[in-house]
C-alpha cells in the first residue's frame, strides 16, 4: 500500500541535504511575490487588511505542518497559543489606550474600560509587565511557549501521545475560553479586548499603518517559513519524521523522543503566538472566539487543505479556505458549514496531502516530465500516518 | 466560604447539589457510555458524538409534538416510544456513517477525528436548516412534573429521578450486553485481537458496524433523556463533547466501570463547586483538576490489564 503521505516523505529522504531544493526556491519566490507584491498592488486597503488577517492564521498552519505533519503530534489547541500571543499584544495596546487623559470619565481613570465596568480599581499584577513594549514583545512569544512547554513536558515525558494528546489540548482550549469569558474584569470577557489605538504612540488604525503592518506580517511569515524550512531540512527534521513513523525505534536508537516532541510543539506554539500578536495589531482587537475549540480545529483544516507536509501549501491552504469562507458566508451563509464539513471529510478521505500533494502528484510530473532530478525515487514503504496512543 | 451557613443548611445544600450532580451524572454517563464503546473499545474518536445525541433529542421533540396532536390519550407514555425511536434513529445513522466514513479510517485515528468533526459541522447545519436556529423544548407529561419533598428543606424533581432511573437501566443493559451476551463476546474478541477473531469465524466488519451503531444509539437515548432537563439547539451537542471525552479518558478507556466512576466524580465536583463559585469557575476548576490528574496518571482511573 502506498499512500500519498509516503510518497511525499521522499522530500526528506534525499541524500544531499541542501537548504532548499530548486523547486522550493521557486515556491518561495512565488509566495513572496504574491504576498508582498501582487496582492498589495491588486487589492484595496480593506481587502488587503483582510488578507493580512488570513495570513496571521498561516503562522498557525505553518506550526502545524512541523508539529502535526512532520512530528505527528496533532494539537487541537493551537488557538490557545494564537490567543495568548494575541492577548499579550492586546494587553499592551489596551494599557496604552487607557491613559489617564483617555479615560477621564471612568470612576478610576487610567485603567482599561472593562475593568472599570467590573468595579476593579487597580491594574492587576499580571497586567503590569505589559506596560513596557520590549517586555511585551518578549512575552508575546515567551508566555505561549512556556505554556506549551509545561503541557508538552508533562504529557510527552509520560509518553502520552496521539489521540490522547489531541483530546487534552482540546480540553485546554475549552478551559482557557471559559476562563477568559468568566473573568470579565481581568480579561474583557466575551467581547475580548477592544478599542485598541496606538503602538508606542503610533496610531495603528490609519490606512498607512495598516499597509505597513501588512508588510511586517508578510515579512515575519516569510521568516517563519525559512525557520521552519531550516528545521525540516536539518537532522532534527529527519528525527521528527522517524519518530512519527516508528517512535520506538527512535527511542531504542538512543534519542530522547520526548525532547524532540516538546521542541516541535513549542515551535508550533511560538509561530501561532506571532500570528496572534500580528492579528491583534492588524484587526485591532482580540477575543475568546479565537481561542476555543472551534477556531483551533479550523486552523488544523487550513494546514490539512494546504498539505500537512508542505510549508508553502499550508499558507496557500489558509488563504484559500479563508477566502472561500468569506465569500461563501457573505452570499450563502447556510451553505458554508456544509462546505466546511465536506472539506474536512474530503481532505481526509480523498486527498490526505492536501493541495501540495495534488500539485506534486498531478501537476509537477506533467510540467517537469523531462527535467532531471525531479523524477521520484522509490522510497521504502512506511506505515500509515498517525502515532498510536500511549 | 462556609461561615455564613448553619450546619443543617450546609447538609441540605450538599444533598440538593448532590442531587443536581446526580442528574448531571446521569446525562454524562449516558453520553460517555456510547463514547466509551466507540472510543474505548474501537479506538475511534467520534467528534460527532454530540450531534448523534442531539439527533435523539430532536426525535423526542418530534414525538412529543406528534403525540400531542394525534394521540393525546397516550401522551403520558410517549417518552418510552420516543426513546426507542431515538435509539433506532441515531443507531441507524451511526451504522451509515461507519459504512461510509469510519471503516476507511481505522488505521488513522487522528484523521478520523478530523473527518467526524466535519460530519458534526454538517449535522449541525442540517439541524439548523430543518429545525431552525432556536432551541426547542419538549412538553413533559403531567406525571413527570413537580417534585417530591423529602424533608422541609430538601425536595427532588420527578423528571430528575426519571433520568436517573433511565440511566441505571441503560447502564445495566449495556453491561449485560457487553459482558454476558454472545454479541458482547464478539465485540470484545474483535477489539482485543482482530485477526484472531476473524480467524475463528467472526465477521469483524459486521461487528464494527453494529458496535458503532450501538454507541451512537446510546447517544440518541442520552439526547432523549437530555430533553427532560434542558432545551435542545443545533449546537447543544458541541457543548458536551469535551466533557464527555474527558470523562472517558479520565475513567480509563475500555473500562465501563471507570467511565461511570469518572462521570460520578466529575459531575459531583462540578455541581458542588457551582454552589460556592460562579458556574464558569466551577467548570474551569473541575476540568483543570481532570487535566492535571491525567497528566500525572495518563492511563486514567481504571485500566484493563492486557498484554500489548
Amino acid at each position: 500500500m502506498t499512500s500519498p503521505i509516503q510518497s511525499l516523505s521522499k522530500a526528506v529522504t534525499v541524500n544531499d541535504n541542501p537548504f532548499m531544493k530548486p523547486m522550493e526556491w521557486v515556491s518561495l519566490a512565488l509566495l513572496a511575490g504574491v504576498v508582498l507584491v501582487v496582492l498589495p498592488l491588486a487589492l484595496d486597503g480593506f481587502r488587503l487588511n483582510l488578507v493580512g488577517k488570513y495570513l496571521t492564521y498561516a503562522f498557525v498552519a505553518l506550526g502545524l505542518v512541523i508539529c502535526w505533519g512532520y512530528a505527528g503530534i496533532l494539537s487541537l489547541g493551537q488557538g490557545v497559543f494564537f490567543g495568548l500571543g494575541g492577548y499579550c499584544m492586546a494587553m499592551y495596546l489596551k494599557l496604552e489606550a487607557s491613559s489617564v487623559e483617555n479615560t477621564k470619565i471612568q470612576s478610576t481613570p487610567g485603567i482599561p474600560d472593562f475593568m472599570d465596568w467590573n468595579q476593579i480599581t487597580a491594574i492587576p499584577w499580571f497586567w503590569q509587565p505589559f506596560k513596557s513594549l520590549p517586555l511585551t514583545l518578549l512575552l508575546v512569544v515567551a508566555v505561549p511557549v512556556a505554556f506549551a512547554f509545561l503541557i508538552s513536558v508533562a504529557m510527552f515525558k509520560r509518553r502520552v501521545g496521539g489521540t490522547y494528546f489531541a483530546i487534552i489540548t482540546q480540553a485546554i482550549a475549552a478551559i482557557l475560553t471559559i476562563l477568559i469569558v468568566g473573568q470579565q474584569g481581568y480579561t474583557g470577557g466575551i467581547n475580548g479586548i477592544t478599542d485598541l489605538r496606538t503602538l508606542h504612540g503610533w496610531d495603528i488604525r490609519t490606512d498607512s499603518a495598516k499597509v505597513i503592518l501588512y508588510f511586517v506580517n508578510g515579512g515575519l511569515l516569510i521568516g517563519c517559513i525559512l525557520m521552519a524550512q531550516y528545521v525540516k531540512r536539518s537532522k532534527l527534521g529527519r528525527i521528527l519524521v522517524a519518530m512519527r513513523e516508528k517512535e520506538d525505534r527512535v527511542r531504542f536508537s538512543g534519542y530522547s523522543v520526548a525532547g524532540f516532541k516538546v521542541f516541535a510543539f513549542c515551535l508550533a506554539a511560538a509561530f501561532a503566538a506571532v500570528g496572534g500578536a500580528m492579528f491583534t495589531l492588524q484587526v485591532g482587537f482580540m477575543s475568546p472566539s479565537f481561542v476555543g475549540i472551534v477556531p483551533s480545529i479550523e486552523m488544523v483544516i487550513y494546514a490539512a487543505v494546504g498539505g500537512r507536509l508542505s510549508l508553502f501549501g499550508a499558507v496557500w491552504g489558509t488563504l484559500l479556505v479563508n477566502y472561500a469562507k468569506t465569500s461563501f458566508s457573505e452570499s450563502f451563509p447556510d451553505l458554508w458549514l456544509f462546505g466546511l464539513g465536506a472539506l474536512f471529510i474530503a481532505v481526509v478521505l480523498a486527498f490526505p496531502n492536501g493541495l501540495a500533494g495534488l500539485w506534486r502528484e498531478h501537476v509537477e510530473p506533467r510540467l517537469f516530465r523531462k527535467a532531471k532530478g525531479l523524477t521520484p525515487t522509490p522510497t521504502p514503504v512506511l506505515p500509515a500516518h498517525g502515532a498510536p496512543a500511549e | 466560604m462556609f461561615g455564613e451557613y448553619s450546619l443543617a443548611d450546609l447538609s441540605s445544600i450538599f444533598v440538593m447539589q448532590g442531587f443536581a450532580g446526580l442528574i448531571l451524572f446521569s446525562v454524562y454517563v449516558l453520553m460517555a457510555l456510547g463514547l466509551a464503546i466507540i472510543f474505548g473499545q474501537m479506538g475511534v474518536i467520534n467528534m460527532a458524538h454530540g450531534e448523534f445525541m442531539i439527533l435523539g433529542a430532536y426525535v423526542t421533540y418530534l414525538c412529543s409534538g406528534f403525540f400531542q396532536t394525534h394521540l393525546p390519550s397516550l401522551f403520558g407514555a410517549y417518552f418510552f416510544i420516543a426513546m426507542a425511536l431515538a435509539f433506532l434513529a441515531s443507531g441507524a445513522l451511526g451504522m451509515l456513517v461507519e459504512w461510509a466514513l469510519i471503516r476507511h479510517l481505522y488505521k488513522r485515528p487522528l484523521d478520523t477525528l478530523l473527518a467526524t468533526w466535519g460530519l458534526s459541522l454538517i449535522l449541525q447545519q442540517a439541524y439548523r436548516s430543518i429545525f431552525g436556529p432556536r432551541e426547542v423544548g419538549v412538553e413533559l407529561p403531567s406525571w413527570m412534573m413537580g417534585s417530591i419533598p423529602v424533608t422541609d428543606s430538601i425536595e427532588v424533581q420527578i423528571n430528575g429521578l426519571f433520568v436517573i432511573a433511565v440511566t441505571t437501566v441503560i447502564t445495566l443493559g449495556v453491561a449485560l450486553l457487553i459482558y454476558r451476551s454472545r454479541f458482547g463476546a464478539q465485540i470484545r474478541a474483535v477489539m482485543s485481537n482482530r485477526p484472531m477473531a476473524g480467524a475463528v469465524g467472526i465477521d469483524t466488519e459486521k461487528v464494527d458496524r453494529y458496535t458503532f451503531g450501538l454507541g451512537c444509539g446510546i447517544a440518541g437515548i442520552a439526547g432523549s433523556a437530555f430533553t427532560m432537563i434542558g432545551s435542545t439547539g443545533p449546537t447543544s451537542g458541541q457543548l458536551y463533547i469535551v466533557d464527555t471525552f474527558l470523562i472517558v479518558v479520565f475513567g480509563g478507556a475500555a473500562s465501563l466501570l471507570g467511565t461511570i466512576a469518572s462521570a460520578f466524580s466529575i459531575s459531583q465536583t462540578q455541581s458542588t463547586l457551582e454552589f460556592f463559585l460562579s458556574g464558569s469557575m466551577a467548570k474551569v476548576l473541575t476540568l483543570l483538576a481532570v487535566v492535571g490528574i491525567l497528566m500525572l496518571r495518563p492511563q486514567g482511573l481504571f485500566t484493563l490489564k492486557v498484554r500489548r
